[in-house]
């Protein structure tokens, strides 16, 4: 839950993905040392993901007896190649359900959050009631709050309540944590919409409430998804909040806590934490890799949770 | 589009629309209620088909289920069903009907009642799961265990806690200059090659993996085995191959540390680059043209004139790292523990109130967390003053 509040930010969600440009420093030094720089950096930062990827097809003698890189010296012996970690883990191991647990958290804990605070991002930018820039900047004090100073007490309120282990409960505190930044996000970009727009639906009857539905909500729509897609992939990689809430029972756990517990339970079995690793690793991927425009996006606002 | 619903819906009748809200309402409630029963009681899916059957005069089939219970994956089925159906709908449910009871309202209050109705759900959450457990969180560590003396001087003077101190200052310390200087330097570099989007996705891409799935990553890189046997870590494969003994990374205290900040690096690079790729191309390009014609050298423009004119988002991207690692748990939960003298305060932390239930403790290391965070707050309260946010 981490944003700095960057003067320079605001704009940036109007003005989208920078990318197409190119920086004036740049513009004229190109040389062959940069390209194979680039290369390799890139090359570094693949390796470990791809040596996970390529192990999780590898059956466990194989991976015991030699690295995966050997493999790329005879890549297409199709009899290396096996799906058995994959379906041990998905079922003997419980990713299966780990994986159904992920969603039923993850989906929830991102439309409350971005609903709540889109209701609330538009009342602090376009109402006016007593009390407003007061409750805002608490919002922006909040934005950095570490989350451990919440833990505790909450900890102890949800087993009085009984609400440990609870999807509700977790829903909730997903909410709350994510509120601060959810709001300013979504208040700097519904605040630059413009004052005609809501005076012409004003001056045509409308209420608040069906300006807010009808208007601004689908105006909003990308600050919303950019939202949305960072708040996604933090509850669905979040490990801390989900063992605070859901506790370890393995009803309960989502793919995070799971594969935590095979990391203590089967810790040199690198054939299954290598699989086990991809199945909890590959919604974000392909999220991130289909919405990469809105994620860039929602970084260069400010939106930034860890 | 719009326009022609919105004439469609004002050409129905007012009872009808009356009556349809109505209905609806009713419906949702109804849904959202069976959803928080199902939720609240795992045994709830059953009972409610039992009692159904049975309304309906399948008794058959209702002592067949009440006997021998349901199939788990059709009760996780139904159950995470209705678990999106009460997420996704209890909140609309909560707006639209509070917006249908301020409408009912005598015309003249309605003014001043909306704005609560679009606010007061965010400030009640924001009050429990954020400032009421932050003002508890204070009052333990200063009344629960040792009270103030006892829980603070056990995080300053501890034995393990002078480690996990230390620690935190060399993650905080290489973790963010590591993640700043080669993000920068990688922006630099990129902007200068073709196709610069697809070199960006691969630095990139780890941020969109969770810690625990980098840290399972990682240990594979830095796997050990016993001499004699193969190494499969990439790490140990390398370093023997130059004719050295393997080295069990994350256990060769202190450079595991710098093994596990590693990871936060390759982390959180990726977020350095795009911001500050962005920031450099934001650089006028008459400054840079201007300074060449004076005849600064590619390093003289990188350092005087480049960096100096993105230093706002310089800070911005450090200051952002810093409160991420600041925090950090998860990697180090992950690999060793806070074993082989890694441990951090967020880990400890963790471990004093999930483990040991030491509630004062665990509270008082909260409170240095946010102490370290408090000027950030301030800065950010003040900017947005600046920016006239609010007022």
């Amino acid at each position: 839950m981490t944003a700095v509040v960057d003067p320079a930010a605001r704009v940036t969600l109007e003005t989208g993905s920078v990318d197409s440009r190119r920086s004036p420093f740049g513009r004229f030094t190109r040389s062959p040392l940069v390209r194979i720089t680039v290369v390799v950096i890139g090359f570094l930062w693949t390796l470990p993901t791809a040596g996970m990827l390529i192990s999780s097809f590898r059956g466990p003698n194989a991976i015991r007896d030699s690295g995966w890189w050997t493999v790329l010296a005879h890549p297409f012996e199709t009899g290396q190649w096996t799906l058995s970690n994959y379906a041990e883990v998905l079922t003997n191991d419980g990713m299966a359900d780990a994986f159904l647990n992920s969603l039923i958290v993850t989906i929830p804990a991102t439309v409350i959050p971005i609903t709540i605070a889109a209701f609330a991002a538009y009342a602090f930018a376009w109402l006016r009631f007593p009390g407003r820039s007061l409750l805002f900047a608490v919002v922006v004090g909040l934005l950095v709050v570490p989350i451990q100073m919440t833990l505790v007490p909450l900890l102890r309120l949800y087993g009085d309540l009984g609400l440990t282990g609870n999807f509700l409960g977790i829903w909730l505190a997903h909410t709350g944590f994510g509120l601060p930044l959810a709001i300013y996000l979504l208040y700097n970009y519904i605040s630059t919409l413009p004052h005609e727009i809501m005076e012409s639906a004003a001056v045509d009857g409308a209420s608040p409430f069906t300006t807010f539905t009808r208007l601004v909500l689908p105006l909003s729509f990308p600050a919303l998804a950019a939202f949305a897609i960072f708040q996604f992939l933090w509850v669905w990689n979040d490990l801390l909040v989900a063992l605070v809430f859901l506790g370890t029972g393995s009803e309960t756990a989502i793919l995070t806590a799971r594969l935590n517990e095979l990391v203590g339970t089967r810790g040199e079995d690198w054939h299954l934490l290598t699989a086990a690793a991809f199945v909890s690793m590959v919604v974000p991927l392909l999220f991130f890799l289909g919405l990469q425009r809105y994620f860039v996006r929602g970084l260069l606002s400010g939106s930034v949770k860890g | 589009m719009t326009t022609r619903r919105e004439t469609a819906i004002t050409r129905r009748g007012p009872l009808a629309r009356g009556l349809l809200t109505g209905v609806g309402f009713v419906v949702a409630v109804g849904i959202v209620w069976l959803g928080v029963a199902i939720l609240l009681d795992p045994g709830a899916v059953t009972r409610i088909l039992v009692t159904t059957y049975e309304a309906i005069g399948l008794t058959g089939q209702a002592e067949a289920i009440a006997s021998r219970g349901l199939q788990e994956g059709f009760v996780r089925l139904i159950t995470s069903l209705f678990a999106l159906l009460v997420g996704v709908g209890g909140v609309w449910l909560l707006y639209v009907s509070g917006n249908v009871l301020i409408e009912a309202c005598p015309e003249r209050v309605r003014p001043r009642l909306r704005p609560w109705l679009f606010i007061l759900p965010a400030v009640i959450l924001l009050g429990v799961y954020l400032v009421f457990p932050m003002v508890e969180t204070i009052r333990l560590s200063l009344t629960e265990d040792g009270g103030f003396a006892g829980n603070f001087s056990f995080v300053f003077t501890d034995p393990a806690m002078r480690i996990a101190m230390r620690n935190n200052a060399l993650w905080l310390l290489a973790g963010t200059s590591g993640s700043v200087v080669i993000g920068l330097a990688f922006a630099g570099l990129v902007d200068r090659v073709k196709r610069e989007a697809f070199a960006k996705t691969f630095i990139f891409l780890p941020l969109a993996i969770s810690a625990v799935g980098a840290s399972v990553i990682w240990r594979f890189v830095y796997a050990w085995r016993p001499e004699g046997d193969e190494q499969v870590g990439m790490l140990n494969a390398v370093w023997t191959s130059l004719g050295n003994d393997a080295v069990p990374f994350l256990q060769t205290t202190p450079w595991n540390n710098l093994f596990l900040i590693v990871i936060m690096i390759w982390i959180q690079t990726g977020f350095a680059m795009v911001v500050l790729s962005a920031a450099l191309k934001g650089v006028p390009t008459e400054l840079v043209e201007a300074a060449r014609i004076d005849g600064a050298s590619e390093r003289q423009l990188f350092f005087r004139v480049v960096i100096p004119s993105i230093r706002g988002s310089i800070i911005t991207v450090a200051t952002t790292i810093f409160i991420a690692i600041l925090k950090v748990f998860d990697i180090v939960f992950v690999t060793t523990g806070g074993r082989f003298e890694t441990e951090v305060i967020a880990n400890r932390m963790f471990s004093e109130m999930f483990r040991f239930r030491n509630f004062g403790q665990a509270s008082a290391l909260a409170v240095v967390l946010l102490v370290v965070v408090i000027p950030i707050m301030v800065v950010n309260i003040r900017n947005l003053r600046r920016q006239g946010v609010g007022a």
